[in-house]
């Protein structure tokens, strides 16, 4: 079983690699298959591994000793459990389906190959994430998801810096730096957190931490469990660190179907999911992940319901989903989370490669008040998106109906009422913005016409390369009772009470109600064509919400700005003033000393001798004084 | 009665005349002089220290001066020559062309 971790491992590397050899070529579309089929292949192992978890257990290799200093030692080993197994297999599922999905994507575009490149290493820093068995190897693999991302959402790093009214992520390499640094906050706080670990005790194995939770000082606990989630915050884009994954979506699409919606920022949650037994410890910190989740889950739809764009609807909307799954992991819910985190990596990353086909016949437009009727042009599409927003709304059979109702259902069995009320609300609003989306682009009246636009379907085998997806996002919820039966042989149960049971068809009906509520809603509004109210758009909240509550304004003025202002501060009056002026000075005395030292290179021998003579007889002079001292 | 101390100072007066026509002279031959003025100087002072402690060592190394300062001056001779040849002059003034 150790070979096929190593391929889960390293074919993704490996494709890397053979990209960046090309990485200064025109496009070779070599590298594109050759990581597609290592991505394929890393996907099998994935496969057979979690077959072999689920009949034989875990699978635990070490590669080999990483640090030992001292006390201190940490290899760098594989632990391939229950939850990794899960992780593995819906990174390397989608991740496949995305590479091949770029081929088509990315066919026109000059730095083909470094993209690849790009994209597999990605790949590799996830897997080593969710398979380390340490926390120092999730850093690595956190760090390096960060690095990727930096370089995706930068792909496009030629296009030029404009202002928040034409574009609100201003450029793509504005938006690259500040998901980097945002994510640099947070991992401050995630170090400190490991620091804390290795403080107390002495280890960073996964097995050694959680073995050593129940004897803790709870205090200790707490602090290390808020730290932890901080870096989660990060990663997850929960609230206040939020604003980068909006702005991400000025990377390529298949970036933002991979990266930003299905794999990456799942991490923070697979954190918590990872340190289960850690937060179950600290019921006080997981009431606060459930409340901040439930609070983003609202708060981001709420910013989904106005916006014009494509990409940014579907970013909300990944937003608003993790805090869904927070909310269900802070409730204890644990395979809850993990199973919504799977189901809607699948028709999040359908929906958002379905944004992507739109964006190509398109010509990158992605402004939905411009679309409308599309379905003529794009009918698998069209299909692809509308079962996507089916089951993102959750209506039955599809797979988000199944996972969100099962969260809903733990934030009523825990007696959170507050928190379900609220979830049960955003799962509403989920169905109107989706349907708002899927009914402005693709239905109603041709609104581009006028703008010349000349929609076309994307390539055959492009839309064949995402059935996977779409059938999973069909299928993957009748799947619940064998996947809580596979992940609870790892994580801790979570049993209903019977007050569940008994308004479980109560609340399964609400829930659909209110999702087809947001649906017909939708359909009144947006289906027949785009009739613009000014009178709603010039109102207040409509404005706050188009802004995002003015927070990106708000953190410039509060943070960036000032920041600046100290920067400069520090660059003109320390910086300059000191620091240069102490190394300059160094360098003019030693020059001017050149200078005037200089004039005794004659270039007369004579003159020469003379100092030399002189230099001898001081000489004999010290050492006639040193020894008259004796 | 010449002890070993007379020869030492005239040693050591030898070397002072020697050491100033180093610093002194402008001609490169009159240096060429006061070089050997200054090894000779040198050479007293090894080969009376060297009788005075009956010790044979001394005056091998004077010897091995006298040999060393033959081949320098035949070398230096002949190089004064082609100096000469070349610029007309011996004069340490004339030759400043490494002046910084």
């Amino acid at each position: 079983m150790e070979n096929y971790v190593y391929i889960a491992l390293f074919a993704p590397l490996a494709g890397s690699l053979f990209a960046a050899l090309f990485s200064q070529r025109p496009k070779a579309l070599v590298t594109g298959v050759v990581t597609s089929t290592l991505l394929f292949i890393s996907f099998v192992a994935s496969v057979i591994l979690l077959n072999h978890v689920h009949h034989e257990g875990a699978v635990h290799v070490t590669l080999m000793d990483w640090i030992s200093a001292g006390d201190m030692s940490i290899p760098f080993g594989f632990n391939i459990d229950q939850v990794t197994a899960v992780m593995m297999t819906v990174v390397t599922l989608v991740s496949t389906v995305v590479h091949v999905y770029s081929n088509g994507y990315m066919d026109h575009d000059k730095s083909f190959n470094r993209f690849f490149s790009y994209l597999s290493a990605f790949v590799f820093s996830m897997m080593v994430l969710v398979m380390s068995d340490n926390f120092l190897g999730l850093f690595i693999g956190w760090e390096g998801v960060g690095v990727c991302s930096w370089l995706l959402i930068g792909f496009w790093y030629h296009k030029a810096d404009v202002t928040r009214d034409v574009n609100p992520s201003i450029s793509p390499s504005w938006a690259a730096n500040e998901a980097f640094i945002m994510n640099r906050i947070a991992d401050l706080g995630m170090l400190v957190g490991i620091f804390l670990i290795y403080w107390n005790i002495g280890s960073l194995q996964y097995a050694d931490v959680f073995a050593a939770v129940p004897s803790m000082n709870h205090g200790m606990l707490v602090t290390i469990g808020i730290f932890l989630f901080i870096g989660a915050m990060g990663k997850s884009a929960q609230f206040p660190l939020h604003t980068w994954l909006a702005d991400a979506m000025e990377g390529p699409t298949p970036v933002s179907a991979l990266i930003h919606a299905a794999t990456m920022v799942t991490a923070g949650v697979y954190l918590v999911i990872r340190a289960n037994p850690l937060y179950s410890a600290i019921p006080e910190v997981s009431y606060f992940i459930a409340v901040l989740g439930t609070f983003v889950a609202i708060f981001a739809a709420s910013m989904a319901l106005v916006n014009r764009d494509l990409k940014r609807i579907i970013a909300y909307s990944t937003l608003s989903q993790l805090g869904y799954m927070f909310a269900a992991a802070g409730l204890g819910a644990y395979w809850v989370a993990l199973f919504h985190l799977a189901a809607h990596a699948f028709f999040k990353a359908l929906l958002f490669l379905g944004a992507g086909n739109v964006m190509h016949a398109m010509d990158d437009e992605l402004d939905i008040f411009k679309m409308g009727g599309l379905k003529k042009a794009m009918r698998w599409t069209y299909l692809y998106m509308g079962l996507a927003s089916l089951a993102l709304a959750g209506i039955w059979p599809l797979a988000g109906f199944f996972s969100k109702d099962t969260i809903l259902e733990a934030a009523f069995n825990e007696h959170t009422y507050g928190i379900w009320l609220v979830l049960w609300f955003t799962a509403g609003l989920t169905a109107f913005y989706s349907f708002r989306q899927v009914f402005l682009t693709f239905a109603g009246d041709e609104r581009y016409k006028p703008l010349g636009f000349h929609p076309h379907e994307v390539q055959k085998y492009v839309l064949w390369a995402l059935s996977p997806l779409a059938i999973l996002a069909v299928i993957f919820g009748w799947f619940k009772e064998p996947f809580m039966e596979f992940v609870t042989q790892f994580l801790p149960a979570y049993e209903m009470s019977e007050h569940t049971e008994h308004n479980v068809v109560i609340l399964t009906v609400v829930t659909t109600a209110i999702a087809l509520g947001g649906i017909i809603f939708a359909w009144m509004r947006y289906y027949k064509g785009l009739k613009r109210d000014e009178k709603v758009e010039q109102s207040l909240p409509y404005r706050i919400l188009l802004n995002q509550y003015y927070i990106p304004i708000l953190y410039e003025r509060v943070f960036s700005k000032p920041y600046a202002a100290l920067s400069k501060v520090f660059w003109e009056d320390v910086d300059q003033q000191v620091v240069d002026a102490t190394v300059d000075g160094i360098a003019s005395v030693i020059q001017e000393s050149g200078d005037s030292s200089r004039k005794i290179q004659t270039g007369n021998l004579s003159d020469y001798l003379k100092l030399m003579s002189g230099g001898a007889l001081v000489l004999v002079a010290l050492v006639l004084f040193a020894a008259m001292q004796n | 009665m010449i002890t070993l101390n007379h020869y030492l100072i005239l040693s050591g007066l030898l070397f002072a005349i020697g050491l100033v026509g180093v610093v002194r002279r402008k001609n490169l031959l009159m240096l060429f002089f006061a070089t050997e003025i200054m090894l000779n100087a040198a050479n007293l002072a090894f080969a009376a220290t060297s009788s005075y402690y009956h010790d044979l060592t001394g005056q091998m190394f004077a010897f091995f001066i006298i040999a060393v300062a033959a081949s320098e001056v035949a070398v230096g001779l002949g190089l004064l020559i082609l100096l000469y040849k070349k610029y007309g002059s011996i004069n340490l003034d004339d030759f400043t062309i490494m002046k910084g």
